[in-house]
């Protein structure tokens, strides 16, 4: 268990690695100049005098050879420096730091929202057994999926804020404040469960362990929850695991509709800039999030069907009851 | 001065004497770059910054003439190279300070220490700065090494605002990030950048311009600032009781925010209006008689009837109507679409099989590099396309972000850039167009123009500069260096309790003499 950890640690520094590397090659290779831009901010068609961007390309060490600016940066963020912002002058932990919060609890609850949402409905469109209902069930996460993040945030604040004043519309704190972002960050995240929670339920359905828990004489209500639900959800787990990161990208649309501060607005503003400190900084703080995300996916699988354990172990060993060492071997192999 | 100026005074005038107390959540389109107002370049930033900072003179919307307000009286050598600001006594900082000869020293020494990379505005205000002399406590003497006749009507910016010792003293960063100590009638009570920003009343302040509705303190308690970038969530929430004021309204949104009773409160902005600025280095457009049939080929009225609405306004000259020194030259933009295939004809551009002209084998036909910093702007030139089309002209578009817009104009890589800038002073012709300036047209001497533009710079006498300044607007249309568009408007929502919302004459927002009706 110990040398997984540590290869997979040393796996997540080699992705964090290569996300700085290539955020800094792509935005080195964009055809404009950061300290040009923020000082044309005013957009003043004033000329800016050569001079001054000289010496602030200097200050942002702008001016020196590429690979020096590199090695720079990289010791600057291994130390946990990241740099100031170009645009705002504010160092890039602390305009992190400060958009975060917002952030983890906006997707937070989202995350918790589209699980609720999406396992509840899966069961529901597997347990019914009318099939008109079943049916139209089965046929919402489409719809979900299908429907643009932006529009479902207008519609939300059209009716829950502007007209019966339920909720505020912009910079939301508590649970008013944060409920109507989050369901919508929550509605295609929910629905892409939902959708693959569903074929697992309906495979697992097939299985011939299922039809030995009925002749038990179980009730469905009761087989679904304990014998099909653990094995059925390991694919919607690694989507949820994958989806995460999505939650991220998907905050820049909610967090602009909602006038939310968070890492969304935060990246939005700052690749319009082509603000580099800060991108870096949002990149490294993304790849971060998604790297350990996925290790926590790893790590969980084994706990929901032994049989991944038993399988990659060499075995083909079908049995239900694998122990919980063995799944951990399982796990030292992999 | 010819500017749709409206206040928000109720019809009627039913709301009674303005009553002082409670807060104005006012919504932004974007965030403020800084809490600085030298280093403040945006109208989001600059309607924040605006309110914490005094400048020594203030400007008349109305009329355009500078008004007293920290000096109570000034002198400007005839060569425009040396002011004297007189100030008034018993101002102080909102950090207890008073204010005296060293703070305008301090203050304009420190924007030199920030350069014209972090504060381009402020700097170029002060170009040839030499010093600032107290010559006694409440008497400052700015010197220039060359005349700099604009620097007057620069004194009434924001940009250059009087600051404490104690801003004055700390670097560019810091001085970003709120806790800027001005002498103005709000101070910072809370910054938070990227989300929201508090600003609180400075009790005591007594040293209003004379441009002011009243004396004394500011009626609001409170002024909260908060980002809200969705246009259309801003207006839901200004019709829902939500916010006050946002920045930005839309024509599409005013039947929404009359329908609760508010109204849209706009103004022109002075300076030079949108249009497109042409590199007569490339292309067709280094032929001056086909920059000259661009002006007549344009439906100005058309582009502001089907596009952007009432409170907009055609482009007449080089300069927007509310500039100071703008001369009306309606007559030579007025839309001729005969007059100008005429001038091409006369050129030797003759129609091809699809209707473009060419000639010697050249199509006529350039390309636009735009950005959406005004929502209008993509609508408006696709307009364009269609009526110089009809003049046998191809335009293609190029939209680009605001950062490729930068480095395209540095690298001149572009046919024609399409802008517009704001600034209640003639000055902004020789910026924009002068030799020493961007000179985006990448333009060879032209005397007449250039004797103008320096001209202008240094001579102190109003009626004379004005002059220089009409002199310049004819000779960049003579040349074909603008071809103007529309004027752009600010165009700010209020509800029904919000009064006494005003522009300056920069038309940026002065939250002064505003007050909330009915709390």
């Amino acid at each position: 268990m110990a040398r997984y950890l540590a290869l997979r640690a040393l796996q997540a520094l080699w992705v964090l690695w290569a996300a700085f590397t290539l955020s800094f090659v792509v935005l080195y290779l964009l055809p404009a100049d950061p300290v040009s831009i923020a000082a044309d901010g005013a957009g003043a068609g004033t000329p800016v005098d050569k001079a001054a961007i000289a010496e602030l390309q200097a200050r942002y060490g702008l001016d020196r050879p590429l690979w020096e600016q590199y090695w720079t940066a990289l010791g600057h963020a291994v130390r946990g420096d990241l740099g100031h912002s170009i645009v705002t002058g504010q160092p890039v932990t602390d305009a992190i730091g400060d958009a975060l919060p917002a952030t983890l609890q906006l997707t937070g609850t989202a995350l918790l929202l589209a699980v609720l949402g999406g396992v509840s409905l899966a069961f529901a469109a597997t347990y019914i057994r009318r099939p008109w209902l079943r049916g139209a069930l089965a046929a919402l996460p489409s719809l979900g999926v299908s429907v643009p993040t932006f529009w479902t945030g207008l519609l939300l604040l059209q009716l829950f804020s502007f007209h019966w004043r339920l909720a505020p519309a912009f910079g939301g704190h508590g649970f008013a404040g944060t409920v109507l972002p989050a369901l919508t960050l929550a509605l295609p995240i929910g629905a892409v469960i939902a959708q693959v929670l569903t074929a697992g339920l309906e495979t697992t359905w097939r299985q011939p362990f299922v039809d030995v828990a009925l002749a038990k004489g179980g009730s469905r209500w009761w087989v679904q929850l304990t014998h099909v639900l653990r094995p059925a959800s390991v694919p919607a787990f690694t989507i949820a695991g994958v989806l995460v990161g999505n939650m991220l990208a998907g905050s820049v649309v909610v967090e602009t509709v909602f006038a939310r501060q968070g890492v969304g607005r935060l990246t939005q503003t700052a690749v319009l800039a082509q603000d580099i400190p800060v991108v870096q900084g949002v990149v490294l703080l993304t790849s971060a999030v998604f790297v350990s995300v996925n290790l926590a996916v790893d790590l969980i699988y084994p706990l929901l069907d032994p049989r991944i354990a038993a399988r990659s172990r060499g075995g083909a060993d079908e049995s239900e009851h694998t122990t919980a060492d063995a799944a951990e071997e399982a796990i030292i192999r992999a | 001065m010819a500017a749709c100026r409206s206040d928000s005074a109720a019809p009627g005038g039913d709301a009674g004497p303005p009553q002082p107390g409670g807060t104005m959540r006012y919504g932004l389109s974007q965030a403020p770059t800084c809490s600085d107002p030298a280093q403040a370049g945006t109208n989001q930033t600059l309607y924040v910054a605006r309110q914490i900072v005094d400048s020594l003179t203030d400007q008349d919307p109305a009329t355009g003439e500078l008004e007293p307000w920290l000096a109570q009286r000034w002198e400007v050598t005839p060569d425009a190279k040396v002011f004297t600001f007189h100030l008034a006594d018993g101002v102080t900082f909102s950090d207890g300070t008073p204010l005296t000869a060293d703070s305008v020293r301090n203050t304009f020494d420190s924007i030199i220490r920030l350069g014209s990379g972090k504060a381009p505005l402020a700097s170029s205000y002060l170009t040839n700065y030499v010093g600032t002399t107290a010559v006694d406590r409440l008497t400052a003497r700015v010197e220039f090494s060359k005349p700099n006749a604009q620097f007057l009507q620069a004194s009434s910016t924001t940009q250059l605002g009087i600051l404490a010792d104690v801003t004055t003293a700390e670097p560019a960063e810091q001085r970003c990030l709120g806790d800027n100590v001005g002498s103005g009638p709000f101070t910072y009570a809370a910054y938070r950048q990227d989300a929201a920003v508090t600003l609180a009343k400075r009790t005591g302040y007594q040293w209003g311009s004379a441009v002011f509705a009243h004396r004394g303190e500011a009626y609001l308690d409170k002024i909260e600032f908060t980002v809200v970038p969705e246009s259309g969530v801003r207006t839901g929430s200004l019709a829902s009781g939500q916010l006050d004021a946002i920045s930005d309204a839309l024509p599409q949104d005013a039947p929404q925010i009359e329908a609760t009773g508010g109204r849209v409160l706009s103004t022109a902005n002075p300076g030079v209006p949108f249009g497109f600025q042409t590199n007569v280095t490339r292309g067709p457009l280094r032929d001056p008689a086909v920059r000259q049939a661009l002006l007549p080929a344009i439906d100005r009225e058309q582009l502001v009837d089907t596009v952007l609405g009432p409170q907009f306004k055609p482009a007449t000259s080089a300069l927007a109507s509310s500039t100071p020194g703008y001369t009306d030259l309606s007559a030579r933009l007025a839309y001729d679409p005969a007059k100008a295939r005429g001038i091409l004809d006369l050129a030797g551009w003759v129609p091809g099989p699809d209707g473009i002209r060419a000639k010697n084998g050249e199509r006529l036909s350039f390309s636009v590099i735009f950005s959406q910093v005004f929502a209008g702007n993509q609508a408006i030139i696709e307009l364009v396309q269609q009526q110089l089309r009809q003049a046998g002209v191809e335009l293609t578009l190029d939209l680009v972000s605001v950062a490729e817009t930068t480095a395209r104009q540095n690298a001149k890589n572009f046919d024609t850039s399409y802008y517009n800038t704001t600034r209640a002073d003639g000055d902004i012709l020789r910026t924009s167009f002068g030799l020493d300036g961007r000179n985006l047209n990448g333009r060879e001497p032209i005397p007449a123009l250039d004797d103008a533009l320096t001209g202008q710079l240094s001579t102190a006498d109003t009626a004379a500069r004005n002059a220089l300044i009409g002199t310049a607007q004819q000779q960049i249309l003579d040349a074909g260096l603008w071809i103007p568009t529309v004027e752009l408007s600010q165009a700010i929502g209020a509800s029904a309790n919000t009064r006494d919302l005003k522009f300056e004459a920069s038309a940026r927002l002065q939250f002064f003499d505003a007050w909330l009706s009915g709390r």
